[in-house]
């Protein structure tokens, strides 16, 4: 490490201002400051200082991704299997199956990405930022496993661009890059983003007999019948446990309850993400299951599922991780925190159950408040600042 | 410059004093009717002729109307050309009326009208009035039909309705852009219009 260090520190010159290569400034920083903790600090004013830099919040979140991240990799493998009927295979012939599936796309965000904000920090002369290390592992774990690589590199090229770099860039966006990646996805090339064809990864191999391809909250959307019978890709009907771990098919990061409830625990152990957020946004969500489920009509048959099955099932449990607790996006002040969380999870179960169109809601919900968190955030503290101002008055 | 001040009435519009993109009138029929080229074209020649025409008619009339009626003088005018427009358009190329609907009728509200009546024909003779008139709506024109180039060739890969995205890119897995014909796209694409347009005239800059 000693030798990489000084070998660096011999051609860093160049890349300082008056060198050969002052023009790649940024690109030179964003590797150094990626390998060595920098150890410049701030000369003037009043700082907090914290070993907690925004590299070291990214890699936290991305090591709270990686239970998900295997086990969906692993999920992709074991739904091939169950689909083309051909279940002998060890634990990691299916887990290299899925890592081969998903590789490609995960190599493709990063690149276009990365590409383009590496691209516009030189532009701007800035340096570069560290947001995309996150965006571009969550961007392949929310899309159906058969999304085209071009299709992935033109949706991430549009949010990163028109959702993040025309704003400032990192920590300037209003709303998060992977959802707006997803939704772009989604309105664009519907076909390859929803049904029952995108979800499983066939290959070339011809599906088993009983073969269904649709997701759970899919095949509810469309059952028109009044009993919650979700069946899995082989045609047996999934059980509780099912749901909970994850065996299901789905966009592949999503489907494992249990895997979030551990990225859960290490994004709250070190302080990553909100508490508030994800509690109010719980309780949003299962009050409106609850409320669904109690006025269930064969009208709108996922209001058939109950409760606790609804919080396990699609994208909510990732989005209401993950997603909703982006520190940019989200509400600032704690009590707005409580009102975005639980309009997040009220409005996916409400778009889920009632909106046939959308067999999930969490993106569109979360999404929809990402716009209206900074509105939440101005009467919070406007209404603090009345409340305040009236004690005042009345004490004078 | 040494350009006259009737060319000036011209070519201004068309770039320096663009009613879309620098003005940002008439965003509405932009984000509406850009969804295929030709009826962004046919829109275009109308509003071009109505402009043109109510230009110079007011233009005539300026010494005539009395300040307090002006705008509601300017609307009869306006109305009066909407209605031969729309009848003519009924007459000649019926498909593309059913396709614009409600938006011929709608260039009454169109702002551009209205602002260059007030601003331009209500101080200016005839002649320059008349090339004000088809600058503006050229240029809004212009603006309108780049939008529907884009919107048509990546949203539906055709252009005038013609197919111009070969085959075989469709049997590699090439699927068109649903979201370019939906409204959203329209005002994404002006907006990179107003980016281009603003890096290359560095004065336009805010």
């Amino acid at each position: 490490m000693k030798g990489l260090k000084q070998r660096i520190d011999k051609v860093k010159p160049q890349f300082e201002k008056g060198g050969r290569f002052s023009k790649l400034h940024s690109v030179f920083d964003g590797f150094y400051t990626f390998l060595f903790t920098p150890n410049e600090t701030s000369r003037s004013g009043v700082h907090i200082h914290d070993s907690n830099d925004s590299k070291r919040t990214m890699i936290t979140v991305v090591l709270a991704l990686l239970p998900c991240c295997l086990f969906g990799m692993w999920n992709i493998g074991y739904q091939h299997a169950l689909a083309t009927g051909d279940i002998d295979h060890s634990f990691f012939h299916l887990f290299f199956y899925g890592f081969w599936a998903v590789l490609p796309q995960i190599v493709t965000a990063y690149v276009v990405g990365l590409g383009i904000e590496f691209i516009v920090a030189q532009l701007r002369g800035h340096e570069i930022q560290e947001g995309f290390l996150v965006s571009g592992i969550l961007i392949p774990m929310i899309c159906p496993v058969d999304t085209p690589c071009w299709m992935l590199a033109v949706a991430v090229a549009f949010s990163v661009i028109f959702a993040k770099e025309v704003f400032g860039g990192t920590g300037y966006n209003f709303l998060n890059v992977a959802l707006v990646t997803r939704a772009f996805l989604f309105f664009a090339y519907p076909s390859q983003m929803s049904g029952d064809k995108v979800f499983v990864n066939l290959g070339d191999m011809p599906a088993a007999d009983a073969f269904t391809g649709a997701t759970p909250l899919g095949q509810m959307a469309s059952s028109g019948t009044s009993e919650a019978i979700m069946t899995g890709v082989n045609g047996l009907p999934l059980s509780f446990h099912d749901i909970f771990f994850g065996f299901y098919p789905g966009s592949w990061g999503e489907t494992s309850t249990f895997c979030i409830l551990i990225g859960l625990a290490i994004l709250l152990s070190t302080g990553m993400a909100s508490w508030k957020i994800i509690t109010s946004g719980i309780v949003g969500a299962f009050l409106m299951a609850l409320l669904a489920h109690n006025f269930a009509s064969p009208l709108y048959p996922v209001t058939y599922i109950d409760p606790l099955t609804q919080l396990c099932l699609g994208g909510f449990a990732f989005a209401i991780v993950f997603m909703a607790t982006d520190p940019v996006t989200a509400c600032r002040t704690n009590t707005g925190k409580y009102i975005y969380g639980f309009l997040i999870g009220a409005l996916a179960i409400l778009i889920r159950c009632y909106n046939t169109g959308y067999p999930e809601g969490a993106m569109l919900a979360v999404l929809l408040m990402n716009c209206f968190a900074p509105l939440i955030d101005y009467c919070v503290v406007n209404s603090n600042i009345n409340r305040r101002l009236k004690r005042a008055v009345a004490k004078s | 410059m040494n350009i006259s001040k009737d060319l000036q009435a011209l070519i201004n519009p068309l770039s320096k004093d663009n009613p879309v993109i620098v003005q940002v009138l008439g965003i509405c029929s932009a984000l509406a009717v850009t969804a295929k080229l030709e009826p962004a074209l046919v829109m275009t020649i109308s509003v071009t002729a109505v402009l043109a025409f109510a230009n110079v008619i007011i233009s005539l009339l300026r010494n005539t109307i009395p300040t307090s009626i002006r705008i509601i003088v300017q609307l009869v005018v306006v109305a009066a050309l909407v209605v031969i427009v729309d009848q003519v358009l009924k007459a000649w190329n019926y498909e593309v009326s059913k396709a614009l609907s409600v938006f011929i009728g709608l260039i009454i509200t169109n702002c551009i009208i209205m602002g260059r009546l007030e601003a331009f024909a209500m101080t200016n003779r005839p002649w320059p009035a008349f090339l004000d008139g088809i600058g503006n709506g050229l240029g809004y024109g212009i603006i309108l039909v780049i939008v529907a180039f884009f919107r048509e060739l990546l949203g539906s890969g055709t252009l005038f309705g013609c197919q111009v995205i070969p085959q075989w890119w469709y049997d590699h897995g090439y699927q068109n852009n649903g979201m370019m014909i939906l409204p959203p796209m329209a005002l994404i694409t002006v907006a990179c219009i107003i980016w281009v347009h603003r890096s290359r005239n560095k004065d336009l800059q805010e």
